[in-house]
């Protein structure tokens, strides 16, 4: 295989995984960022207690985050086929990966959140802010660079779990690695693949952290 | 200006409040004492209901806190400003970012919060600061930033939780300064709670001592110092436990001279008395000299020396033999 072959099969597979990663991330920030802050509100101590829903909303994201993907992406595949009305192709496997990636986002916006002090809440309820406020002026920005590392990760994560998306059919990176490296034996262009993923991650991460950084003022 | 009566406030099986009255008045500073764990903070965040009582009332210029819904109660905190032992700043905002924050919340609009956070900064003494994050700012800048954003919405009340615990003398002493001007200035009630007497020596006219969630006492600074046995006075001015028949002079606001008047050396001469010093100190508390003075009286006439200090209006306490 010469690199004029592989050069459209690259191409093609780069687009597809951007594609799904990009879909995901998109819903995943659309689902896990409020579902993050909803696991912080609702401790006993924070801006809208409710331990029961805190405790339900617990144990959801821990069996999202305990299930393998591999497993998730076929056990969902009605909800695809609801969503999106087919079960295979690029954009029914951005459904299984915005599952997948919801209850891991939302653990590290937790995270990020929690690092928020305590003093600074209250010194904005001590100002009068309502709770919806505190949440969009003192959480969100105050927390923004670990939400943005948080991003980070789940956009490295998710290109790794995009590799699994060959098996609904979603095609990408990964499953042009499995098709011609594993199956026909095509080495090189395995090789290739996979140094295509790791520049990516390295893209991603890079970018991530610059940002992050560039949001610090602590 | 506040009124606190029976309150209480129980965590679990923790009783931080037992039934604490408060009286504040208006334009006073009151200072509010106590070892830690006593439940002073529990009761300052009482004040704005920050935390909600477990009984009793709050009452600040005038309205029920209680008895308000959420709305209201947003509403009346807008003019009770609270500034913080480590200074609580917005760390994504610049400092004139976190001053607006309060004024956004009250909803001024954005063209009026511009010449608003100019004019705070200019009083609080950060005029060239505007544009700086916080981790920029020393402890002291910090701390003027929080009294900047306090007063924000022109409260006739602010609250201070330690807010000179984490300085340095030096700017502890500017910012207290601060806060005094503050208070003639604007005629601000000011509530703080310390462990440092310095701080109650240096701006409150009166002050509370709190332990195990109780007010111990409470006043006006001259007439705790010239109550008998005032726990105040004692830490204020501490002194060891008095040897047998020695006497303890308390200088207090109803004395009508000045401390540093020679009212030892009158007595030497008018009662032919030796005087030997024991200990002591004297200092300007509340606008007035006061302080306490340990002596021993031989020979003369001793018993109407006593009476002559006691006459002037000074608190003298003989230890018994
Ligand atoms: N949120 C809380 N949950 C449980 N107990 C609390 C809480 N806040 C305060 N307490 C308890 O209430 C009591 C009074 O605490 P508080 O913070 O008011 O003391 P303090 O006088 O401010 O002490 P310090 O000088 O150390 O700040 C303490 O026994 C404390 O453990
Ligand atoms: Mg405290």
């Amino acid at each position: 295989m010469t690199w004029s072959d592989m050069s459209p099969l690259l191409w093609e597979a780069t687009g597809q995984t951007a594609q799904m990663v990009a879909w995901a991330t998109l819903f995943t920030v659309l689902f896990g960022l409020p579902l993050g802050v909803a696991l912080v509100g609702t401790d006993r101590s924070g801006l809208f207690p409710a331990p029961f829903a805190r405790r339900i909303l617990g144990l959801v994201v821990n069996i999202g985050r305990s299930l393998p993907f591999i497993v998730l992406m076929i056990a969902v595949i009605p909800v695809t086929r609801l969503i999106t009305g087919t079960t295979i192709g690029t954009g029914a496997a951005a459904v299984p990966l915005t599952i997948g990636a919801v209850p891991f986002f939302a653990r590290l916006v937790e995270t990020a959140l929690r690092e928020v002090g305590r003093d600074v809440v209250q010194a904005a309820q001590a100002m009068g802010a309502s709770r919806a406020r505190i949440v969009a002026r003192v959480l969100l920005p105050e927390a923004l660079p670990g939400l943005i590392a948080a991003l980070t990760v789940t956009i490295v994560t998710l290109i790794s779990y995009s590799a699994m998306a060959g098996v609904i059919g979603g095609g990408g990176l990964g499953d042009l690695a499995v098709r011609y490296g594993y199956q026909r034996f095509e080495t090189l262009l395995m090789i290739v693949t996979v140094v295509v993923l790791v520049v990516l991650v390295q893209a991603v991460q890079s970018l991530g952290d610059a940002v992050a950084r560039r949001l610090t003022r602590r | 200006m506040i009124e606190v009566s029976g309150l209480r406030k129980v965590y679990g099986s923790v009783v931080a409040l037992d039934g604490v009255d408060l009286h504040v008045r208006q334009g006073e500073i009151f200072g509010v004492l106590g070892r830690s764990g006593a439940g002073k903070s529990t009761l300052l965040r009482c004040v704005n209901l920050l935390e909600r009582p477990s009984g009793g009332s709050v009452v600040v210029g005038g309205r029920d806190l209680t008895a308000l819904g959420e709305r209201e109660l947003r509403r009346a905190r807008q003019g009770i400003g609270m500034i913080h032992q480590h200074f609580a700043l917005l760390s994504s905002r610049t400092v004139a970012g976190n001053v607006a924050f309060p004024l956004e919340i009250m909803g001024m609009p954005r063209d009026r919060r511009a010449a608003r956070v100019e004019e705070l900064l200019e009083l609080v003494g950060l005029a060239g600061k505007a544009g700086a994050y916080p981790a920029q700012l020393s402890g002291g800048q910090k701390q003027r930033v929080g009294i900047a954003r306090a007063l924000a919405g022109s409260p006739s009340v602010l609250l201070s939780d330690e807010a000179t615990s984490a300085l340095d003398p030096g700017t502890t002493q500017s910012i207290l300064a601060l806060l005094k001007r503050l208070n003639r200035e604007f005629g601000l009630t000011i509530l703080l709670i310390t462990h440092e007497m310095d701080v109650i020596k240096a701006v409150c006219d009166s002050a509370a001592i709190m332990s195990d969630g109780r007010i111990e006492e409470a006043g006006p600074i001259p007439e705790l110092l010239a109550t008998p046995g005032s726990r105040l006075t004692e830490e204020l001015f501490p002194l060891a436990p008095p040897e047998p028949g020695s006497v303890t002079i308390t200088f207090t606001g109803a004395y009508s001279g000045r401390a540093d008047e020679p009212v030892v050396s009158q007595v030497v001469r008018k009662f032919d008395v030796d005087v030997n010093i024991l200990g002591g100190a004297l200092e300007e508390v509340a606008g007035v000299s006061a302080g306490r003075l340990r002596v021993r009286l031989t020979g003369g006439e001793s018993e109407a020396a006593l009476g002559y200090l006691r006459d002037r209006g000074l608190l003298v306490e003989v230890a018994p033999r």
